[in-house]
This record gives structure tokens, C-alpha cells and sequence, in this order.
């Protein structure tokens, strides 16, 4: 027995420190870029803005697009919804709404995370301090996910914790690659010439993903086998298809618990048919940009049902 | 007036504390600093803090915690308890009375209007007869000592008295910190509280309730000041913590909005002030309590602990009666000394406070948790004036009392051990008998010399923060 509320504060929990560890590494990948790329370092910056789904909030600010104003919006600002700060502090009030459905070793790592990063980015990160700071954020969101799957039972609290952590991540690598479709697309220009193995490793980088595609593709580097890596690869751990499978265990162990199916249901097992019976060449086909669109439409659809079909609210 | 000091006699160790002073005095004091500290980051991490209202600031703050331990000898404490019990008693059948046929109001010995007019009393109630019959379940007392044998009761907190987390967590610490402390004084264990609060409240069950009830904690939420307690009492209990938005009436019965939908509640907690319990019934504008649950409550198909309108037997004005009260129901004379009170609602008494302000302290009747009161003797001339003006604009809002001169108990500090006056807050559990489990939250005035040991009054002025001694531990 859960409390709809409950289940609505563990899959928020989640979907925030999942949060603040993805602009962590937005920065991160952003920050490289500006440190080997001339001239374009604003057109980064933006594109990472965009990627984080803050441009607008950034814009409003009439700050310039430089390394300090935007690793401070996406790290500390106070007024970001979505900055690494204001993420950890809203997984922390989720948090406490629910104690009771914790592991002692969870809450504290949430508590703790809090506590060490308000201190971190309690005031401006100088920029040699930069990758550090990034590296802390990282190490605390690893270390909830740690006591989370080390200490948690594998009831309905997991699955509802666990659908938030992958509800969250789908989105933002969907949001990614979107940003960066371009690259990716076939064109005439590029062909035969120097592909920008900048911008792929961007990508790659965003996700964690810049060591492991090596080992998965033999290093080939073709636009086709970065976005079968990050769409359609079942292993790795942020892809669409790899988050899809996850979201499909849960909401299956949820129907088994309860034995209840929703609409949840339904919808996801659609999305996640989609992704495992398609060819990269076929998205390509249908359009990586539209494809990806669709794809975030229906992903914020299921979050919407998900939380309608266990009464979130 | 020389102060009762808990640990020691003219300069010996009094006997609950010979073998813990003997402990004490072997310790390196680096070393104990070094634990204190330990405490303070366990605390810090685990979250066990309490919010202060308006300072945004200190939103969180730490219970400050002291290593030395309150400790009470059986003896002592068996006499306390049966104190207790005897009070608990007829505060239940005090408001037994009051919501029926009020026979203490006709026997003339407490004036009717101190009733009828009360705030605290809640008409609704009237002809109610709570599951189990009892009004109040939770009750945390608390006591102050001047003597060696002289008790004196400060406050029946009857309505939903809080800090038996941080009693329970007090010990657990002191465990963690000093394990061989416990092997050479014997103390009475007070980790089984939760069990003995979810039977209490399984016990209270409506009688339509065929098997184990549904037992929940409704709490305001996290920006209460309490909600580390609510949620650690939820937890201990192994029962859910809702709030308002959580519930709602279904069927004629209260239930709760889970992933499954909605599923009855038989006995809810609750830490919510009665007049946010259900807005159809008292503040209209409520977002905490639920929507009729008073009329499910007066069907007798939910229990609530602590009943609706028990305010009305630790109102400040009533507490004067007490040693009436409870000779007029247990038919003995009350075992723990009440503090001479003057009423202020009446002229002699009234004129007599007024002279004698510099030694009394002043007290609003319906206030709670510190505020609002004069400590004479320590306010300065300017204050007691502006106090005096309050007093004659409306008199009947106020009691006074003399300043006791509080027992002192030991804290360690950065200089070592110092005196801080102390009072005990025993918790105790009614459903068809009386659980007092052995230990009490002791709190400390945390600047020398101060008389204010509320806990809620972190924020004020004068009194900034309160100390709390580990749960005091009765030795047998």
C-alpha cells in the first residue's frame, strides 16, 4: 500500500537528481567544447541552453552566452527550476515528503548530497574549480544511486522511484540528440570531407557514452551508429530503447503487484515496440528530427498518464 | 533560594549519578568534546531537526543536544509515575464530564463561564462518546523540581505534545557515543514507545472495526515545525503519514488516496491543531484537515487521537483547577503539586500580580510554547511596564505564577560542566490502561541562569535555542 502522494514525491525525487546529474554533464560537455573550439563557443552554449530546455529562462536574463553566465544559471541559479541547486533542493523536499517509504541509507545520501553541494555552490564556481565541482556532482548522485539499489526492497516504492529516474533520462537524451540532429544528418557537404568529430563526441560525451561507443562500434564513427548507439542500443544505460525496456519492467511489475493494467500500460508497451522493431535507417527515413519530436511528445504523454493512472494527485 | 542541582549534594554526587560521575571524571575531556561534535554531525545528516516559524534563515535548526544524561532513581520515578497516572486520569474523565453533563460545573467547583466561553471547547463534542472512551491518548506532562522531593506540575500538554522522537533519539545517540556508559548503570529501556503507541492506537479502534485497524499519522507537512517526529513516529509504527490533501470522506468513512485508490483509515494521529482538523466544522479556510471527517468522527466510524476539543483540559485557565479536578474525580488529593497560580480574571488577584510583577512570571492563558509571557525577574523595568498595561486592558487573558527555582542539571560545554536549569517532559499512553514508558525529554534553559526551556522557542530573543539532555533514565 502507497500513497498516491507518495509515489508522485519518489518519482520526482528521482526525476531531479536524475536532473541534476544530466546539467552536470551538459557543463561538463559544453565546458570541453569551449576549451578546443574557436569562434563557436556561443553557438555551444546555446545549443547546451537548449538541450537543458532553459534557453528561454536564460534569454529573459539578457546575460551573454559565455562560460561564466551559463555554468552559474545551470549550476546555482536559485530562479533555474532545473539548475543542479534548485534540482537537489527539490529531490531533498521530495525527499522528506517521503521519509517514510526510504531506507535509511537513501535518505541520508539525499540529505547528505544536499548538504555538500549547498556548501560547493554556495557561491560562484570559479572556473578552475570547475571540473572538480562537476566531478562532486556526479559522485553524490552516484552515491544515492548507490544506496538506492544497494539498500531499497524491489516493491512498488522502487518501481515508482525507478520510473522517475528513467522518465527523466529518456527526455533528456531525447532533448540532446535533438539539439545536435543536424550533425547527424546525411548531407551532401559533409560527405568524403572532415566530418566535425567535435560535435560527435558532444554528443557522445553528453550521455557518458564517448569510451563505451568505442568498445561497441569499433570506433567507426558514422552518423548512423551514433544515433543507433543513443536511440536503439538495448545496453546502453541512456538510451531511448535501454530507458524504454526499464520504464516496461516497472510498469509491469506495478500491473503484477496490483494486478491492475492502465493505459500507462499500453502506451508504453507501444513506445517501447517502436523502439525495438526500428532500423536507424528507418528513422532516418522518417525524419530524425520528427522522429525525435514524436518520440518527447509521447514520453511527456505517458508521464501525464502515469501520474492520472496512480493518482499522483 | 539556593538551586537543587540533579548530579551532585554539597559536593558529592548525588546517588543516581555516583556511578556515572565516577565515569565522567575518568573521561578525557578532548575526548568528549570530540563526541559531542560526533553528535552534532549524526543529527546533522540524519535530519533531526525542527523548523523555526518567520526565520528564514534557521528554516532548519538542530535540536542542540547534550551529552550528559538526565538520570532519575527508581524510587524517584515511581513516584512520578503514579503522579501521572493519577492526573492522566482524571483529565480524561474531566473532559468526559465536560462534554456531558458537566457535574464538576454543577457541584461549583469551576465557574461555568471558564467553560462555556473557552476557546478551547469545542461544542461539537458535546455528547460524543470517543471509541474506547478515551478523549486523550498522547500526553506529555511537564514537570519541573525545586527539591529533592518536590515535583511540581508546569503543563498538562494534552492536545498533541511533541519531542518523544527526540527522546527516543537522544538514547539511541547516547548509545552510539558511550556503549560502556550503559553497562554500568542499569537503565530502564524506552525504545519499545512506538509498539506501545500502535497499540494504544489499535486499541482505541470504532467498534465497527472488525480486525486490525488502519492506523495513520496526519501530519501539516514538511514545513511544520514537528514533521521530523511525525514522519520517525509514521516510520517506528510501520504505519502511513498522510496529510490533509491525503484524505478524504468516502462511503461515511475517512480514507486515504493510494496508488489503488482510496482506502479507509480506522485510526488517524493526528499532529494537526483542532481548528485546521476539518474546515466544513472549524476554520473554514483549512487546507490541512478533511472535509467532514467530524461528522465521520461523531458516527463513530473513525478514531482520532487526540480527540477534537481536549484542549480544553490544558487550557492555562483551567490549569489552576487542577488540584479540584482531580480530587473531584479520583477522590484523592492530588499526588504532583500544582504551581500556585494567581488568576487575573480576578480583581484581588489581579491587583496582588500587579504589585508583585519583579518575582512572577505572567503568563497568556490560551498562549503555548513561551511566547506572549513575562518572566519578572528578568525582564527590565521597561518591560514589566508595557507588560502591566497589557495585563489591565485585559486581565482575564492571563495567570501568574512565582518564579520556581528549577532544579539544575549539568551540560557539558567548551569550559565543562556547567548548571542549566531543567524541567522533564514524560510522555505517556492512554487507551484502556496507562503506559508511561521510563524516560522524558529534559530540556534546558540554554543560557545560564534562564527559566525559559521551551523548545519551540528557538527563535525568541532572549532564550536563543534550547538545550536537551538525553532522555532522563530512571535507574533501578
Amino acid at each position: 500500500m502507497l500513497l498516491g502522494r507518495a509515489a508522485n514525491g519518489l518519482y520526482w525525487m528521482n526525476r531531479y537528481i536524475e536532473r541534476a546529474e544530466n546539467m552536470a554533464r551538459l557543463v561538463d560537455t559544453g565546458h570541453r567544447l569551449a576549451l578546443t573550439q574557436t569562434g563557436t563557443a556561443t553557438d555551444e552554449w546555446m545549443s547546451v541552453m537548449t538541450s537543458a530546455g532553459v534557453r528561454q529562462a536564460f534569454d529573459a536574463r539578457n546575460r551573454p552566452y559565455d562560460a561564466a553566465a551559463v555554468v552559474d544559471f545551470l549550476l546555482r541559479d536559485p530562479d533555474n527550476p532545473s539548475s543542479v541547486m534548485t534540482c537537489m533542493e527539490t529531490a531533498r523536499i521530495n525527499g522528506r515528503l517521503v521519509r517514510t517509504s526510504l531506507t535509511r541509507e537513501v535518505w541520508e545520501s539525499v540529505n547528505e548530497a544536499w548538504m555538500a553541494l549547498r556548501r560547493i555552490l554556495g557561491q560562484k564556481v570559479d572556473e578552475r574549480e570547475l571540473p572538480w565541482v562537476l566531478d562532486a556532482i556526479k559522485r553524490e548522485t552516484a552515491l544515492i544511486r548507490g544506496a538506492f539499489h544497494g539498500t531499497m526492497l524491489r516493491n512498488e516504492i522502487f518501481d515508482f522511484a525507478k520510473l522517475g529516474t528513467l522518465m527523466e533520462r529518456a527526455d533528456s537524451t531525447a532533448r540532446i540528440l535533438d539539439v545536435k540532429y543536424w550533425v547527424l544528418l546525411p548531407s551532401v557537404s559533409w560527405v568524403g570531407s572532415t566530418f566535425d568529430t567535435h560535435q560527435w563526441q558532444t554528443i557522445l560525451r553528453s550521455v557518458s557514452a564517448q569510451r563505451s561507443f568505442r568498445w561497441s562500434y569499433e570506433g567507426e564513427y558514422t552518423p548512423a551508429n551514433v544515433a543507433d548507439y543513443i536511440i536503439l542500443n538495448r545496453r546502453m544505460p541512456r538510451s531511448l530503447a535501454y530507458c524504454h525496456s526499464g520504464i516496461c519492467d516497472a510498469l509491469g511489475f506495478l500491473a503484477e503487484e496490483y494486478g491492475t493494467r492502465h493505459t500507462s500500460h499500453q502506451m508504453a508497451q507501444n513506445m517501447l515496440t517502436k523502439l525495438r522493431s526500428a532500423t536507424i535507417a528507418d528513422i532516418f527515413e522518417e525524419g530524425l528530427h520528427e522522429f525525435l519530436t514524436e518520440f518527447l511528445r509521447s514520453n511527456a504523454a505517458l508521464a501525464d498518464q502515469i501520474a492520472v493512472d496512480y493518482r499522483f494527485y | 533560594m539556593s538551586t537543587f542541582d540533579e548530579m551532585t549534594l554539597g559536593g558529592q554526587a548525588r546517588s543516581p549519578y555516583q556511578d556515572y560521575k565516577g565515569w565522567f571524571d575518568a573521561q578525557d575531556v578532548d575526548w568528549l568534546k570530540e563526541k559531542s561534535s560526533d553528535a552534532e554531525k549524526v543529527f546533522r545528516r540524519t535530519g533531526i531537526t525542527f523548523a523555526v516559524y518567520g526565520d528564514a534563515e534557521a528554516a532548519e535548526r538542530l535540536i542542540p543536544f547534550d551529552i550528559v544524561p538526565r538520570i532519575l532513581s527508581g524510587k524517584e520515578w515511581r513516584r512520578l509515575v503514579q503522579g501521572i497516572e493519577q492526573r492522566v486520569r482524571a483529565l480524561n474523565a474531566f473532559l468526559y464530564d465536560i462534554y456531558h453533563r458537566q457535574e464538576i460545573v454543577k457541584a461549583g467547583r469551576i465557574p461555568r463561564e471558564l467553560i462555556a466561553g473557552n476557546r478551547a471547547f469545542v461544542p461539537e463534542m458535546i455528547g460524543v462518546r470517543p471509541p474506547g472512551g478515551v478523549y486523550t491518548h498522547i500526553i506529555g506532562v511537564d514537570i519541573v523540581r525545586t527539591a529533592e522531593d518536590e515535583f511540581y506540575v508546569l503543563e498538562d500538554n494534552a492536545r498533541t505534545p511533541s519531542g518523544v522522537s527526540y527522546m527516543l533519539e537522544n538514547r539511541e545517540t547516547m548509545m552510539q557515543l558511550f556503549p560502556e556508559l550503559f553497562g554500568r548503570i542499569k537503565v530502564l529501556p524506552v525504545e519499545n514507545y512506538p509498539q506501545l503507541l500502535r497499540e494504544s492506537l489499535a486499541k482505541v479502534k470504532p467498534t465497527g472495526c472488525a480486525g486490525g485497524p488502519t492506523i495513520a499519522v496526519l501530519t501539516p507537512g514538511i514545513f511544520n515545525s514537528a514533521y521530523f517526529e511525525h514522519a520517525f513516529l509514521a516510520d517506528q509504527m510501520g504505519v502511513e503519514l498522510v496529510e490533509g490533501q491525503d484524505l478524504r470522506v468516502v462511503d461515511g468513512r475517512v480514507a486515504m488516496r493510494t496508488t489503488q485508490g482510496y482506502k479507509t483509515i480506522d485510526v488517524l494521529y493526528r499532529r494537526v491543531d483542532d481548528d485546521f482538523l476539518d474546515p466544513l466544522t472549524f476554520s473554514p479556510d483549512s487546507i490541512l484537515g478533511v472535509p467532514g471527517i467530524m461528522d465521520v468522527y461523531r458516527a463513530g466510524n473513525v478514531a482520532i487521537a487526540n480527540a477534537p476539543g481536549t484542549g480544553i483540559a490544558d487550557d492555562k485557565a483551567i490549569y489552576s483547577y487542577m488540584p479540584e479536578i482531580v480530587e473531584f474525580y479520583t477522590g484523592r488529593k492530588a499526588i504532583l503539586n500544582n504551581v500556585p497560580t494567581w488568576r487575573c480574571s480576578e480583581p484581588d488577584s489581579l491587583a496582588y500580580v500587579l504589585e508583585h510583577l519583579e518575582e512572577l512570571v505572567v503568563k497568556e492563558v490560551h498562549g503555548s510554547g513561551g511566547y506572549g509571557m513575562l518572566v519578572g525577574p528578568a525582564a527590565s523595568r521597561r518591560e514589566r511596564e508595557a507588560f502591566a498595561e497589557k495585563l489591565r486592558a485585559r486581565p482575564s487573558n492571563y495567570i501568574a505564577q512565582p518564579t520556581l527555582s528549577l532544579s539544575s542539571c549539568p551540560v557539558f560545554t567548551e569550559k565543562g560542566l556547567a548548571p542549566r536549569h531543567v524541567d522533564l517532559r514524560p510522555f505517556v499512553l492512554v487507551s484502556d490502561r496507562i503506559h508511561i514508558v521510563p524516560g522524558g525529554l529534559t530540556r534546558v534553559a540554554l543560557k545560564e541562569g534562564s527559566l525559559v526551556v521551551n523548545s519551540s522557542q528557538g527563535a525568541a530573543p532572549r532564550t536563543h535555542g534550547c538545550s536537551m539532555t538525553e532522555g532522563k533514565r530512571p535507574c533501578c
